[in-house]
């Protein structure tokens, strides 16, 4: 099995199953039982945790709040931003249509609550245009939702000046930084960002676990989505999963350190997937500009084929047409479609995540397999009329 | 010095069977709504998980969601079931579930610590479009509340039951149709599951707005991306967890001992087995757990959510335990506690009782009329 679905979730890396595994073996303990030996320990470890993700992002370690995962995260921030403001702030809620579905359903789901969604086309690029921002925020508006690269494409915003344009405007901006967060330097005070959605299994963590980085200064203010026993400075309770923390710190501080020469090398694949299949298969057509976007990241769509048909034909390669969460859906990509793809076009599309452990050897098996499943399910060519 | 831990209900000691099958969760590298192999094969772990913890309390599979844990089973239940409701919790419920209504009524218990049922009756009398909140074991003293025959009050006035089982799951027998539960709350830790995952069993029927919107995963119950590894250990976890019956003696002969050495126990309603909760009149117990902790013993002051904030049990206050809530520690055995465990505890209690005996503070002390 080739694994080549990189956005999906990522393999945990071995140094990271290390770090979990005696947190796994033998350690009862409860964070916040803080009175007792056993109980300190684990705080001390989720402490260092903490510490290493807001590193790996440029917070400070009281800026970041253990959740879930991205999805629990994005909820918090943007549904948590419009519940703190409550009924007499500005009711606006800007997002871009090539969100993930839980920034889009999540800004979509407060309209019940009586503020307004607003879903900003991109260009075709995928680019959330300053200037369209700016001419949607003449209405007041509480805040901004913009993703730091696709899911689907890896296309990569521009936060900073996103940034500075919704705070000219007097609203707070979000970042799901799930997909860019350990493959490009992320810097949430140099862009400017207000809140920030991290998932540790996008960057070789554990499944279970992300975090909400929530700016202290100007302090960004969240009604909890999730209250109870108060843990999280009662930003969200919850018993903090000690071993998926510990993973999810040493994924992040591997992530920092190595990031650069990964993307470097997982580039060089990206290069030799893209050449070996543009030389073979006609028609080829990238989604997406080249750049920029994140390395790993190809959404590339066929001539005439459907890329079901295509992923059927290849068992042993693990790849995807988009999003996982909704890849069992016949539904073509949102993603695509606001790039200006038909229906027909986005159904072609395959999704190829090339990730840390790719080797070059994966590559040309993919390129191999990908290549003869399209000449046996290719249209035959219309015979030339040269007459 | 290895510490004993007496501290379960904070939080299970992880079992062999969990660690196994989260580990080898933890090798899959599939997301499961991935249609790929990978996907396919990270599916399956979790569907299989799913069936095993929807059979261990009667549910189907279909009426169990996923979630990271007991605080978000109780705030979805609450915040969907609640809707409209008037709702109605118990006096010693979790802070979770008081968080997540803070408009709600309180319903009061008596002193041993079991709901009064006279008191919901006529609560569900005045106004019956009602949600009632109710853990089937309470976190600091273990009692039992009678759920079946509140279930049956619910019933008859048309009000929606959601059963808080956090505690209870793996220490007593939990059935969502038999305690006639709207909704069900479980956690894997609670239970020796590794950390991050839980459940909600919904009653068949029952529909669910997400709280956590996301890519349509758990039917389009909860988003995000199932924690594959947290849920294959709850469903071992599940699998080899016994009710704790042999806790039982372990606790009975711990709390004999303290009882001689000066303890009160509090909350005599019916019990889970591994749970004490054990006042020292006089005695803060901020002191008892710092001494106890030096002397190689975990035990905690009340929920671990809260420890280190609360200086008095909110729990033995509702019971009307007066002074005692200041006073009291909970010990909770795990399921692999031994002879030698208990032995230790009774030997560092008798030793601290006889020493703090001096140390007694009289805002503290209560005499034993106040506090039958």
């Amino acid at each position: 099995m080739i694994y080549l679905d990189n956005q999906s979730t990522t393999a945990c890396d071995p140094r990271v199953l290390d770090a979990m595994w005696p947190w796994f073996a033998d350690q009862p303990g409860n964070p916040s039982s803080v009175e007792h030996a056993i109980g300190q320990q684990a705080a001390t470890a989720v402490e260092a945790a903490r510490a290493e993700i807001a590193a790996l992002i440029g917070a400070t370690p009281a800026e970041i709040v253990f959740t879930s995962g991205a999805t629990e995260a994005n909820n918090a921030a943007i549904k948590g931003a419009a519940r703190f403001a409550g009924p007499a702030a500005r009711r606006r809620i800007v997002t871009a249509a090539t969100e993930h579905k839980c920034v889009l359903e999540s800004v979509r789901d407060l309209a019940a609550e009586g503020f307004e969604p607003v879903i900003l086309p991109v260009t075709p690029t995928g680019a959330l245009d300053p200037t369209a921002l700016a001419e949607a925020l003449r209405t007041p508006t509480l805040l901004v939702s913009v993703m730091a690269a696709n899911n689907e494409t890896g296309y990569l915003q521009d936060l900073a000046p996103l940034a500075a344009t919704a705070h000219a405007a007097g609203a707070r901006i979000h970042s799901d930084l799930a997909q860019a967060a350990g493959k490009i330097p992320i810097d949430v005070a140099a862009c400017g960002l207000d809140a920030g959605s991290l998932s540790a299994h996008k960057l070789h963590g554990p499944k279970g676990i992300g975090a909400l980085y929530v700016r202290r200064h100007p302090r960004m203010r969240l009604a909890p989505l999730l209250s109870g026993g108060g843990q999280e400075r009662g930003l969200r309770s919850g018993t903090l999963p000690t071993p998926l923390i510990v993973g999810f710190g040493e994924a992040a501080r591997i992530a920092r350190l190595e990031q650069a020469a990964d993307q470097t090398r997982i580039a060089l694949l990206r290069d030799r997937l893209l050449a070996g299949l543009f030389a073979r298969i006609p028609n080829l057509i990238l989604n997406g500009p080249p750049a920029p976007r994140l390395a790993g990241n190809l959404s590339v769509r066929f001539a005439g084929l459907r890329a079901l048909d295509l992923i059927a034909a290849c068992p042993s390669l693990a790849i995807s047409t988009g999003s996982a969460c909704t890849s069992a859906d016949l539904a073509p990509s949102h993603v695509l479609t606001a790039l200006g793809l038909s229906p027909l076009q986005a159904a072609a599309s395959l999704r190829l995540g090339i990730g840390r452990f790719n080797s070059p050897a994966d590559i040309d098996t993919a390129i191999h397999l990908l290549t003869d499943a399209y000449a046996r399910l290719a249209p035959a060519p219309p015979v030339a009329a040269e007459a | 010095m290895k510490e004993i831990y007496l501290d379960a209900n904070a939080s299970e000691p992880l079992r062999p069977e969990a660690r196994s099958a989260a580990i080898q969760a933890l090798e899959y590298s599939g997301n499961p709504a991935s249609i790929h192999a990978a996907g396919r094969a990270a599916r399956r772990i979790l569907e299989e998980a799913r069936a095993l913890v929807a059979h261990a309390v009667g549910a189907a599979p279909a009426d169990l969601v996923f979630c990271s844990g007991g605080t978000e089973a109780n705030a979805t239940a609450i915040a969907a079931m609640g809707a409209g409701r008037r709702i109605l919790i118990g006096a010693t419920e979790h802070d979770a579930v008081r968080a997540a209504a803070p408009d709600a009524e309180c319903l009061p218990v008596h002193p041993d610590g079991t709901l009064n049922l006279a008191a919901l009756s006529v609560a569900l009398a005045e106004k019956p479009l009602a949600l009632v909140c109710l853990m089937r074991a309470n976190n600091e003293t273990g009692v039992v509340h009678p759920v079946a025959e509140a279930a049956a009050l619910c019933r008859a006035h048309g009000a929606l039951l959601h059963v808080d089982a956090v505690q209870a799951l793996g220490r007593m027998p939990v059935n969502r149709a038999a305690l006639g539960a709207d909704s069900l709350a479980l956690s894997g830790h609670k239970l020796g599951g590794p950390k991050g995952a839980g459940a909600l069993v919904l009653a068949p029927g029952v529909q669910l707005q997400a709280l956590i919107a996301g890519g349509g995963q758990e039917r389009g119950r909860r988003g995000g991306t199932p924690p594959l590894p947290a849920i294959a250990g709850f469903a071992a976890a599940v699998q080899a967890a016994t009710t704790g019956a042999h806790l039982a003696s372990l606790r009975d002969r711990l709390e004999r001992a303290a009882i001689a050495a000066g303890a009160i126990v509090c909350g005599t309603g019916p019990r889970l087995p591994n749970t004490t909760c054990l006042a020292l009149p006089g005695v803060r117990a901020e002191t008892q757990v710092i001494t106890l902790d030096l002397a190689g013993i975990a035990v905690s002051a009340g929920a671990a959510c809260s420890s280190g904030k609360v200086t008095e049990s909110r729990v033995l206050a509702a019971m009307g335990l007066g002074p005692l809530a200041a006073a009291a520690i909970r010990v909770s055995l795990p399921w692999n506690a031994t002879e030698t465990d208990i032995d230790a505890f009774i030997a560092a209690y008798g030793k601290m009782a006889q020493r703090l005996a001096g140390a007694v503070r009289p805002d503290l002390y209560v005499t034993h009329d106040a506090a039958s």
